[in-house]
């Protein structure tokens, strides 16, 4: 059926009925709490719609939702993320399966509404797991994956599904959907682990029959530790949301990998990126192809946890890899994205040369010429052997 | 500190102890001492107490229990005919 990235994420949430749905609209998401809103008023979902006064309030009305054992869903973008960012640590802390599409959005200031990834960037030491999508098909798929990948029994950490502004959100697409049925069958019903309260073993939720303390003052004595079961839940995840690919493959005869490498076995040259540019890097790559340039790309589509090994396996034998990305650190030596890469590699003894490309910001378009400007730089860095500068900023007056 | 390693403790920081299990009488610098040939037995002590650690007794005097105590002075302050004198702990 056709629909936008917005809508396919309402879609496949009203396919999942979740128990809460907290939500405050904001530019661009806000076509996924009208439609839901419009479900719920219609009859066709079970969902208690929490009309809530902020995004504060939205995460936080579903983080109790889902202590108390619910399935609990919430949307925004940029400065709606900005205002729930000290409740992704709670709810991140607290092992809550929260579900959140993240509409990626330029935050403010100066005042904008359009794509880019500051907003998921800024969040990524959050806790949450972030899944980066390049259409609306991936969005669908991951929207309905990421209940399975936040619930299960050794993972337990909200998920992010995040999808471009503007670029995916409202541009309507062909989207392949599940009967209502095969949904319900994939997600099942939210397992809960057991743990030790004061009164004794028993689920994990706020239950009167055998009351739990939930978010304790957690001070000197056992703070550290807490944060060493988040260490070890990403890691689980970075195990299991590869076997709930498979079994969404199954369902659905769609498979999706953490890392998506295209014509990278004989390429010399190659971007990586997330979201849905990697589209545009594709095209210009078929373009550098029959022109005879050995270019390739990777797409990435898992941020956390970071898939270091298989972004190795991706890269493989190339020379030159360019990192192109929606988001800047200010005062870092680079991107995000860059970064990690760089870590990952660090011991390596065989390793690429890289080089950052900066695009985008402020949903300023990335255009075909900007990304073969980029593969005309990594040409010309793989010519010579030398990275003069490890930061570009692509398309930008006076650059 | 608690013996048990960080694989050991349930998840979401879940408290698997009662608050009772927490003796915090040890966070206090001072502790309050009742004179009991001063004390009327009024017992507002026992009333003003924030951590409800002032116990009254069978004899109608009243007593400090000093695992929960934190030695805020409260008591002392409030005491009407000033037979609860705050001493710092030795230790």
């Amino acid at each position: 059926m056709g629909l936008n990235g917005d809508e396919a994420v309402a879609y496949a949430t009203k396919q999942v009925n979740p128990d809460v749905v907290a939500a405050y609209p904001i530019t661009p998401q806000t076509i996924i709490v009208e439609r839901y809103s419009e479900y719920v008023a219609d009859g066709e979902v079970d969902t208690e719609f929490v009309a809530v006064e902020s995004e504060h309030s939205a995460l936080s009305s579903c983080v109790g939702a889902s202590a108390a054992g619910a399935r609990a869903f919430t949307a925004t973008a940029a400065n709606g993320l900005a205002l729930m960012w000290e409740i992704l640590y709670i709810a991140s802390s607290l092992r809550l399966p929260i579900v959140m599409a993240l509409v990626n959005r330029a935050l403010s200031g100066p005042i904008n509404i359009h794509n880019d990834h500051s907003d998921g960037m800024g969040a990524r030491d959050s806790g949450w797991i972030q899944i980066y999508c390049e259409n609306s098909q991936e969005v669908y798929d991951a929207s309905i994956e990421a209940w399975r990948i936040a619930e299960h029994l050794n993972v337990q950490l909200p998920v992010m599904v995040c999808l471009d502004g503007f670029t995916l959100s409202h541009t309507m697409e062909n989207v392949m959907t599940l009967p209502d049925e095969d949904v319900k069958k994939f997600i099942g019903e939210r397992p809960f682990i057991e743990v030790e309260g004061h009164l004794g073993k028993g689920e994990f939720r706020l239950n009167p029959e055998l009351p739990l303390t939930m978010g304790p003052l957690d001070l000197q004595d056992f703070y550290f530790e807490h944060k060493l079961h988040q260490v070890e839940a990403m890691e689980y995840a970075l195990e299991h949301i590869k076997e709930i690919d498979v079994e969404w493959s199954d369902v659905s005869g769609r498979k999706y990998h953490y890392v998506e490498p295209y014509k990278m076995k004989d390429a010399e040259v190659a971007l990586i990126g997330m979201g849905s540019m990697v589209g545009t890097i594709r095209h210009v790559v078929d373009e550098l192809r029959s022109e005879g340039v050995k270019a390739g790309m990777i797409k990435l589509r898992l941020f956390r946890p970071f898939p270091a090994k298989e972004v190795k396996k991706a890269v493989g034998n190339l020379q030159v890899l360019g990192v192109m990305e929606k988001a800047i650190s200010f005062g870092a030596p680079a991107s995000p994205l860059l970064e990690e890469i760089m870590t990952a590699y660090y011991h390596d003894e065989k390793k690429p040369m890289m080089a950052n490309y900066i695009v985008g910001l402020g949903g300023r378009d990335v255009s075909p010429k900007m990304i073969r400007e980029a593969y005309d730089d990594l040409l010309k860095i793989k010519k010579t052997g030398k990275v003069k500068k490890i930061m570009t900023y692509v398309g930008v007056r006076g650059e | 500190m608690s013996e048990r390693k960080w694989q050991e403790l349930p998840k979401g920081a879940v408290s698997y102890k009662s608050s009772k299990d927490y003796k915090t009488g040890d966070w206090g610098v001072e502790a309050p001492e009742i004179d009991r040939e001063k004390c009327t037995k009024c017992t507002l002590c026992h009333f003003y107490c924030p951590e409800g650690a002032i116990k009254m007794r069978e004899d109608g005097y009243t007593e400090v229990d000093l695992d929960y105590c934190k030695g805020c002075g409260i008591c002392a302050k409030e005491c009407p005919v000033k037979c609860i004198v705050m001493v710092r702990k030795s230790g």
